[in-house]
């Protein structure tokens, strides 16, 4: 009932958080450098056509009309026409986000696949070789910049041993997963380390815990102890971090499709930055808001899923 | 040595020369030392001692809950096996079956994240064979055991849904869900109003007679000791002083520290006396002094007290001490000059 509720106070939260994120979204496309009409016409432009691209994009209005307009048209799901590339941006992000979440879900993957029972083998042999192994090697992958991991990976496994495609996307879902797994693979290490490294820590903790000295006095098999009792405790604060990293692999993902040259959402957006097309910057903004705001939601479900204290 | 602290039949539970020994970085520190008792079917024995002075680790030394890098040596002799030398498989189905065990928070001891039914199953499915709908049965009835009203519909509540007091009942449910014939209780009711207090010793001492269980309580409070045990064995500085049962000692210490105890507690309704406090601080651990340990704070304290340890050694049947000048000290009295 609690956890119900919960969710439901949690779904509320999230009205101010888009509101908020729609005002921060429109105002920030605004101050970028530069307008469309001179990125369109080139910096030979006369004046009448500068003049004549502004109504036609409805850049000669008021601000606060020109807001208006925004929040009527994201309302009907309209979020423009791309200035470049004159199709509907709304059929651009279909186009492209599935690629990045695609890319980025398999990097959250791969990212706990490998952190945590790695962590598990650190926590329970602390100190010792393995241990110490593991956090460094895991340090190596941490201090190292997302596109040199990428390069690396790209030359070694890509270009040398042909194990991989050394980038685009394939055609089918098999091969898309066979396309996109070096890329995602980079991606992940940076937020394997990170996730490795707290919840080795959480592990720890809790380990010595008293109720999991009686969850031995009641006899209980040690694989239960370890599960239940201690692993579930632990993750609670890793499932938050890992929560907070999603926005960072987003961003992580636009080097990563670049270094690949994956047709992503990441790719499109500093293409459209470049060429200051608004509609198409606004509207992938907003997307990836909402899904980052989606995830924080996901991952307060969960942790209140996780810990029943959350959710009072 | 062998202290047996014998009173007739066999005993339930039997300890000789248990010791636990932390390897640190300034050296070995033996927190238990040469520890030996006897607990008799259907016996509380009171463990008491200050903090610090060993009694927690013995009974976690008891069921090997010693945390790394803490090590047992010695034996603990039950039902005819040593639980020091045991298998990993066969004391999983000690614990918890056999000989259960309860700690002194039970906000810290129970699982935060698991519902207290299933804190309570889990363990009848670990040494039962009941399904999974008799489990659920069984697990009200023990919730209704210790006293929970409503136990049925308190099931799937958390532990930080229940007050301190049912919170400690609940722990005690949880321990004793798969009849064990001996409990393990370290300090109980020291984080409990003392109210709460009198409710869980009273409830401790209906279950041991309803189960038929030995009881080993771990306390640092005389009053409880009192009130609850048959039989006390009083430590310091990780060793047994002295032992014996709880009228005679609480009548006629024979250990120094023994009697500095019982000097320090208040007692209602006697004529009006001093209260007197044991000068100066317990040992640490790692550095304890040579002879008695208790030489340094002794007013009884000789040549011989700073030069050789006592052994504990019977001075009457059933009756241990560790002193060499026990008869003086118990000559001494317990009365304190006004």
């Amino acid at each position: 009932m609690a956890f119900l509720s919960f969710i439901f106070r949690r779904l509320l939260q999230l009205i101010p958080t888009l509101a908020f994120i729609l005002v921060v979204i429109f105002v920030l496309v605004r101050m970028l450098p530069g307008d469309p009409a001179s990125a369109i016409l080139g910096d030979r432009a006369r004046d009448a056509d500068v003049t004549r691209i502004n109504a036609e994009l409805g850049l000669d209005q008021p601000i606060p009309v020109q807001f208006g307009i925004f929040l009527k048209n994201i309302a009907t799901g309209d979020l423009g026409n791309s200035i470049h590339l004159k199709v509907s941006v709304a059929s651009l992000i279909a186009d492209r986000l599935p690629v990045t979440l695609m890319l980025t879900a398999m990097a959250a993957l791969i990212a706990l696949v490998l952190a945590v029972p790695l962590a598990f083998v650190a926590a329970t042999r602390q100190g010792r070789v393995a241990d110490n192994s593991i956090r460094g090697a895991f340090q190596v992958g941490l201090s190292m910049p997302v596109f040199y991991v990428g390069l690396i990976l790209l030359t070694v496994f890509g270009a040398q041993l042909r194990w991989f495609p050394v980038g685009g996307f394939g055609s089918s879902f098999v091969d898309h997963l066979y396309h996109l797994f070096l890329p995602a693979l980079t991606l992940a290490l940076s937020l394997a380390a990170i996730l490795m490294r707290n919840l080795r820590a959480a592990i720890i903790g809790v380990v010595d815990a008293e109720y999991v000295d009686f969850a031995r006095a009641k006899g209980l098999r040690s694989r239960l102890i370890m599960t239940r009792h201690v692993l579930r405790n632990a993750l609670i604060s890793t499932v938050t971090l890992f929560g907070l990293q999603v926005g960072t692999l987003l961003g992580g993902a636009v080097i990563t499709e670049t270094v690949f040259a994956i047709p992503g959402a990441g790719r499109l957006m500093i293409d459209s930055i470049y060429g200051r097309d608004y509609p198409v910057v606004q509207g992938l903004a907003l997307a990836l808001a909402v899904i980052v705001s989606l995830t924080f939601l996901l991952t307060d479900i969960v942790q209140a899923w996780l810990d029943p204290r959350v959710a009072r | 040595m062998s202290a047996a602290l014998d009173t007739g039949s066999a005993p339930a539970l039997s300890v000789r020369d248990l010791s636990t020994t932390f390897q640190t970085p300034r050296g070995p520190v033996t927190a238990v030392d040469a520890v030996s008792f006897d607990v008799m079917p259907g016996e509380v024995l009171g463990l008491v001692g200050e903090s610090g002075s060993g009694k927690s680790v013995t009974l976690r030394s008891l069921m090997r809950l010693v945390h790394a890098p803490g090590t047992v040596s010695g034996a603990v002799s039950w039902k005819g096996r040593d639980l020091v030398a045991m298998s990993a498989p066969e004391l999983r189905k000690v614990r918890g079956g056999e000989i259960a065990m309860i700690f002194q928070e039970p906000t810290s001891a129970l699982n935060p994240v698991l519902t207290v039914g299933l804190q309570i199953e889990e363990n009848l499915k670990a040494h039962t064979s009941l399904d999974r709908s008799a489990r659920r049965k069984r697990a009200i009835e023990l919730l209704d055991l210790v006293g929970i009203p409503a136990a049925a519909s308190r099931l799937d509540d958390y532990p930080h849904q229940f007050s301190g007091g049912m919170r400690q009942r609940v722990m005690i449910a949880i321990a004793l869900a798969s009849d064990p014939k001996l409990l393990l209780a370290d300090e109980p009711t020291t984080a409990l109003d003392v109210t709460i207090q009198d409710q869980i010793l009273k409830l401790i001492l209906d279950l041991r007679d309803r189960f038929a269980m030995s009881v080993v309580l771990v306390t640092h409070d005389l009053g409880v000791v009192a009130a609850t045990c048959d039989r006390m064995a009083v430590m310091y500085a990780g060793r047994i002083v002295e032992s014996g049962p709880v009228v005679d000692l609480f009548r006629e210490p024979h250990h120094a520290y023994t009697r500095g105890l019982l000097g320090s507690v208040p007692r209602g309704g006697a004529e009006r006396t001093q209260l007197l406090s044991i000068e100066g601080t317990p040992p640490s651990l790692a550095a304890i002094p040579p002879g008695c340990a208790f030489n340094p704070r002794c007013s009884f304290a000789t040549e011989v007290c700073r030069r050789d340890r006592p052994a504990l050694a019977a001075y009457a049947p059933g009756r241990f001490v560790a002193c060499h000048h026990h008869t003086e000290v118990a000559a001494a009295g317990t009365a304190v000059a006004a």
